[in-house]
């Protein structure tokens, strides 16, 4: 019961946040967030968290670094990035190899 | 390729009817000379703007999946999708959560990834001039994808088509392919058998891929990787994604400081150039 409130509490400060981010860009005047080093701060922010997410969703299990299946999906996905394949067919190439590699293992 | 096309089907012509139900009235004061060109290119942009949708907003069938593998229950996946919408700040949350993460933590690291968002609403409320009254609503489906099809439009009226039909189908489909992927998990039962947890990492490498074209980026994402993995068995669960995050900042400073050392603001050029023709376009307009 605890966790499912939990997990609503963090829904609702997720959605608020969230849509108020993109709010803020509709209604501010463009000055305000125009300066170059904030903008430069915008994009390298997600490259950070981008980075570090994908890192953590691949190599742990809770807070142990594991080494399994995933680890060739995300290779799998590299691969095709590099292929310039389109996107579903980079998160179905993931997904197959982590299937396959579970299935022999 | 566009202009010699005359597929007005039943796609593109259900998309431009929305976009026409939806668009202000400002639109018809903008100059215009050749009306059947005009037609020509708006199918064209509906076309582009239903391809980016289709392809994407399956996508959330793999956030369905993901957040049902977290332990969320249909309605909070399906809550998500409806009031985020914002794929990677969804696929963040679920993912701290299912790590133990308490609301906070988790809730911190998806607003820092929807930050972005922001920047695209400058960039948009610029080239779409859309009435204040109106903002609110067009605020929600500011995201990436929206923001990639309407910056590349060159007239007014086109990056407002563009943003609404992409708009709509990515939140009509969005939504929908979330409830199938949340009731399809359940129905599976062990969606790691079926290699279905490699889903949410293989959405952040690829929309993550494209940002790393510099050194700057690429040194950012390194210490990130390293902050983010290194920190994961001493901190609580969803605090180092947050330490992670101050590899931007950090790659900042230091590129701040080698470039002049005396003023310390790096010159972003390159950044300034990129959307001309939203500047040109605001700029004619006003």
């Amino acid at each position: 019961m605890g966790g499912s409130m939990n997990t609503w509490m963090a829904i609702g400060l997720t959605a608020g946040g969230c849509y108020l981010l993109k709010l803020a860009g509709l209604l501010v005047p463009a000055t305000a967030l125009e300066r170059p080093v904030v903008e430069r701060l915008a994009a390298l922010l997600p490259v950070a968290l981008l980075a570090a997410l994908t890192a953590q969703q691949t190599f742990s299990d809770g807070a142990a670094l594991v080494l399994d299946a995933r680890g060739a999906g995300l290779a799998a996905a590299a691969v095709a990035l590099l292929l310039r394949a389109p996107f579903l067919v980079v998160v179905g190439a993931a997904v197959v190899v982590t299937a396959g590699v579970r299935a022999l293992g | 390729m566009r202009s010699s096309d005359r597929r007005g089907g039943s796609g593109g012509a259900t998309g431009s009817g929305r976009a026409e139900s939806l668009r202000a009235e400002p639109v018809r004061a903008e100059p215009d000379r050749a009306a059947s060109g005009r037609a020509t290119s708006d199918r064209a942009v509906v076309r582009d703007a239903l391809g980016v949708g289709v392809a994407v907003g399956l996508s959330g069938f793999a956030f369905g999946v993901t957040s049902n593998g977290a332990g969320l229950s249909l309605l909070q996946t399906c809550a998500l999708s409806l009031l985020v919408f914002t794929g990677a700040s969804q696929f963040a949350l679920v993912g701290a959560l299912a790590g133990g993460g308490n609301p906070f933590t988790a809730a911190a690291g998806a607003f820092f990834l929807g930050t972005r968002n922001a920047f695209y609403g400058l960039r948009l409320s610029r080239s779409l001039a859309l009435p204040r009254a109106l903002r609110p609503a067009a605020a929600q489906w500011v995201i990436d994808e929206t923001a990639a099809v309407t910056l590349a439009q060159r007239t007014r009226r086109a990056a407002r088509i563009g943003f609404t039909v992409t708009g709509l189908t990515l939140y009509v489909l969005w939504n929908l392919t979330t409830l199938l992927g949340a009731v399809g998990a359940e129905a599976i039962g062990d969606t790691r058998a079926w290699g279905l947890d490699a889903a949410g990492p293989a959405v952040f490498l690829a929309l993550l891929a494209p940002m790393l074209r510099t050194a700057a980026e690429r040194a950012t994402a390194g210490i990130a990787v390293l902050l983010g993995l290194g920190l994961l068995p001493v901190l609580p669960a969803g605090v180092p994604v947050l330490v992670a995050a101050l590899a931007a900042p950090a790659v900042l400073w230091y590129q701040g400081r080698r470039a002049d050392p005396g003023a310390g603001s790096p010159h972003p050029e390159t950044r300034a150039d990129k959307t001309p023709e939203a500047g040109g376009l605001s700029e004619r307009a006003r």
